[in-house]
């Protein structure tokens, strides 16, 4: 029910005058009220503030705590008010809340007490308004992980009952838990940079013999570097092996990119080993050498601010391959158009194209080695040019690789958007199924209005009060609209299911004989699932209710509806609904037939569902229906 | 020749424009924004004794809807698409823009194209406590949308498919492509006494006063407010 426009159903009532004229049918008697009273002023005292409002504002939503009867609770019968004991500030809120229709999220306010008040007041926190609702979704998150990260904390005590494998990955991968894994951490990356060292210095030449040319040092204390780096390996490899036998998931370790590192660093020395005798590869061999190097990127587990790096360089990796191709287009441009322009003058370097790229690529990045210079005019002209536009494309890349290393702390917000983009899937569903949860409830009241319909002409006073409290006045007025549209339109409202129930059946019926189309439809009138009918043939108790609205409650009204049914070929009984307009002249027959048996049984069905609550004996329902399958 | 010379001068002047565009800049001036003031039309009702006398409400019956009134449109006026924001919200089976567009006609006598609360109450006391004859005068006056007094099966046609609109698609038993038409024959066979294809103010007043049905539901409403 769109309790926010509550104000304006008196006049949505009002216009439902226009549909009288059109409609063929009587309208349904407007919801009474019984118990209207005047709008009065209700206080409410929230630990000491008083806020006044009327009472309907309140009843607005009735399942909150103050729409419902649940405030009660909190009367205070002296002082005639209701005494809340909470915080006054967020109380403002979910007051306005009522007013608007609108929930706000106060910003001065902390989260969790906000969150607490909305479940103390029954209020979801989805129909945070739009306005409202990022920042506190934000708030939201950063609450919650800022209590993750204090469980993190205290998720590195250790835990009973690890296995000695579990005990020895965490310590790999969390070197503060021990003494042990801290000493391991800081013995392997001392070996790093031993191993490093060595590998550099090695090509220091260091002290020449007199007579001799100079040699390396590597050359000259052979044995010593090769033991150190025989050692640093072995560190490296016993390593590895513990780290993959720690590891939960080795197959997902091998895969990942450390450990690949830590391959590449320790292979070429067992290929050296293997290979050291053959002189025909030592050409590869001193390749190898060159990844030794890659042990450098084992330093990368030990510092947090290299893994960044290289993933911001991941992450923008697309702009940057962008921005290459942009560059490798303009140097084709450039060396292109220098080799041409040089092409004339004597002794130029400018043998051919790819040789003009290096004074392309050389001049664009400003660097200017000075080894190819252009002699012609027309050469330096586009030369100036070059570099000119060179400036401007250099330029590019740096504000890109510069936002995207901001970009990655949000990084990991992103995954939190995921979620939340989830959670706002979620909020939609939850506001949608309240939507329809309004459009749905007036098809669950007809099912229980037509039980409590008849119940209401016999039944006390107590129990039309029992009954209409399961429905506010708004909601039962709301009710009588739609209602009232039904019966202009001749047409009720269903949901999807019985709709697509009674279209399936309805194209089975295309035959244009006369009596499998009048069983036909009673298969329509049997299957409905709003009408909880069963198929004829098997009455049950549950077939009271068609037949109540086949009498359609008010006893006055019974001999309207005979009378109209005389009138017009449209009329209220059961099968009639499902009869198509298009058939006038079968209509008519069988007007005159279902008339006769309303005619027939008239008192019956329509006083003993009145009378009493229980289903009819099943004799007259079974006749009653028998009669029209019959005709 | 002479246009030629016209699209060359043209021409020349366009470059010379981007020419000075080049040379100065293209910084936009800030638009004047301010100019386009939103136009908050604020409207006071007349005075509470003044629409009590004018009207079949009470003073608390004007002051209940006044305060609805207000709360969904602060200032003053609804417009068309409030209007049909505030209908729809009661229909949410099906589309009611149609019907609430009718109805903001019928509402808006003096076709503005805003209604302020004077002409709102106006319609609803004729609604709600006027007598029969105004009632249907009103209802008349919803038919007939080109005003001009009388109601052809056109009209008939637009009104009742934007009632069915409002059923939405899931009905049962399902609606037909010709439900409204067929709704529309039944109202003229009823209505046209004189079977001229439209129907008159009187035709209509008369037919629906022997409509039993009808006489009643339109005291349906009495007890709204």
């Amino acid at each position: 029910m769109a309790s926010g426009v509550a104000a304006w159903l008196p006049f949505a009532r009002a216009a439902a005058i226009g549909w009288m004229p059109v409609a063929n049918m009587p309208m349904p008697i407007a919801p009474t009220e019984k118990n209207k009273r005047a709008d009065e002023l209700i206080v409410l005292n929230v630990s000491g503030r008083r806020f006044e409002t009327w009472r309907n504002t309140l009843d607005r939503y009735p399942d909150t705590l103050l729409g419902s009867s649940e405030k009660e609770f909190f009367y205070n019968e002296e002082t005639k008010e209701y005494f809340f004991d909470r915080d006054a500030d967020v109380f403002r809120a979910v007051l306005n809340f009522y007013r608007t229709g609108k929930l706000h999220y106060p910003r001065s306010e902390c989260i969790t007490s906000y969150d607490e008040e909305l479940s103390f007041f029954g209020i979801i926190p989805e129909i945070i308004g739009d306005c409202c609702y990022e920042e506190y979704k934000d708030r939201r998150r950063e609450n919650q992980e800022r209590l993750m990260d204090d469980d993190e904390d205290k998720k590195d005590a250790k835990l009973p009952n690890m296995t000695f494998r579990e005990t020895m990955w965490r310590a790999f991968e969390n070197p503060h838990t021990s003494t042990m894994a801290l000493v391991f951490y800081y013995v392997t990356g001392f070996f790093i940079a031993i191993s490093v060292l060595t590998n550099v210095v090695e090509t220091v030449p260091c002290g020449a013999t007199p007579n001799t040319k100079e040699v390396t040092c590597g050359d000259r204390y052979t044995v010593a570097f090769f033991c150190m780096d025989t050692a640093c390996v072995l560190i490296f490899t016993v390593e590895y092996l513990m780290r993959l036998f720690a590891a939960p998931s080795r197959y997902r370790f091998m895969r990942s990119v450390m450990s690949i590192i830590d391959v590449v660093a320790i292979l070429p020395y067992y290929i050296g080993l293997v290979m050291t005798d053959n002189e025909d590869v030592s050409g590869a061999f001193v390749t190898l050498r060159v990844f030794r190097v890659f042990r450098i990127f084992k330093f990368s587990r030990h510092s947090q601010g290299l893994r960044i790096l290289g993933y911001t360089l991941k992450s923008c990796a697309s702009e940057l391959g962008f921005l290459l191709f942009s560059l490798t287009m303009a140097i084709i441009i450039f060396a292109t158009v220098m080799f041409y322009a040089e092409k004339g003058s004597t002794s130029s370097k400018f043998t051919s194209i790819p040789a003009s790229f290096w004074y392309t690529i050389v001049t664009m990045t400003t660097l200017g080695y000075g080894d190819m210079v252009p002699k012609t005019i027309a050469g330096k002209i586009f030369g100036s040019i070059c570099s000119l536009s060179g400036v401007l494309v250099i330029a590019l890349p740096v504000p890109v690789i510069v936002s995207n290393f901001s970009r990655i702390y949000h990084q990991n917000q992103r995954a939190d958007k995921r979620r939340a983009q989830k959670m706002q899937k979620a909020r939609l569903a939850r506001i949608r199924i309240s939507k329809t949860g309004s459009s749905n409830a007036f098809l669950h009241s007809k099912r229980n209005g037509l039980f409590s319909e008849a119940l209401e002409l016999t039944s006390s006073i107590e129990e039309e009060q029992h009954l209409s409290k399961n429905q506010s006045l708004l909601e039962s007025q709301h009710h009588h609209l739609l209602h009232c549209l039904e019966k202009t339109t001749n047409h009720e409202f269903a949901d999807e299911l019985c709709y697509e129930q009674s279209y399936l059946e309805g194209a089975l019926q295309s035959y244009p004989s006369q009596s499998p189309s009048l069983s036909s439809q009673e298969g329509m009138t049997g299957t409905c699932c709003t009408r909880h009918t069963k198929r004829n043939h098997a009455p049950l108790p549950n077939s009271s209710i068609p037949t109540c609205a086949l009498s359609h409650t008010h006893p006055h009204h019974n001999l309207q509806e005979l009378s109209t049914i005389h009138i017009q070929p449209l009329n209220t009984s059961r099968s009639s609904l499902n009869m198509r307009v298009d058939e006038p002249a079968r209509l008519n027959c069988q007007s005159g037939t279902i008339t006769t048996a309303i005619i027939s049984i008239p008192t019956p069905p329509a006083t003993t569902p009145e009378s009493d609550a229980h289903p009819p004996p099943p004799g007259p329902t079974l006749q009653n229906v028998v009669k029209v399958s019959a005709l | 020749m002479a246009g030629c010379a016209k699209r060359c001068k043209q021409g020349l002047v366009k470059c010379v424009l981007s020419l000075y565009k080049l040379v100065t800049g293209t910084l936009n001036k800030d638009k004047i924004d301010d100019d386009f003031e939103l136009s908050i039309v604020c409207h006071r009702p007349e005075g509470l004794d003044k629409l009590e006398a004018q009207t079949n409400f009470s003073k608390q019956e004007l002051q209940v809807l006044y305060r609805g009134f207000k709360n969904e449109c602060p200032s003053g006026v609804v417009n068309e698409d409030t209007f049909k924001q505030i209908y729809a919200q009661f229909f949410p089976h099906g589309d009611a823009s149609t019907y609430a567009h009718y109805l903001f006609n019928a509402f808006d006598s003096a076709h503005s194209g805003s209604i302020k609360f004077e002409g709102f109450i106006m319609a609803l006391s004729t609604l709600l406590r006027g007598s029969v004859r105004e009632k249907l005068t009103w209802t008349f006056n919803l038919y007939d949308i080109n005003r001009d007094g009388y109601i052809n099966k056109e009209e008939m046609t637009d009104i009742v498919s934007a009632i069915y609109d409002m059923m939405g698609k899931y009905t049962y038993p399902a609606l037909k492509t010709d439900t409204p038409k067929q709704h529309v024959d039944a109202f003229f066979q009823k209505m046209d006494k004189n079977r001229d294809g439209v129907v008159t103010l009187d035709e209509f007043i008369l037919s629906c006063q022997e409509d039993e049905n009808i006489m009643r539901s339109l005291q349906l409403f009495k007890n709204v407010i």
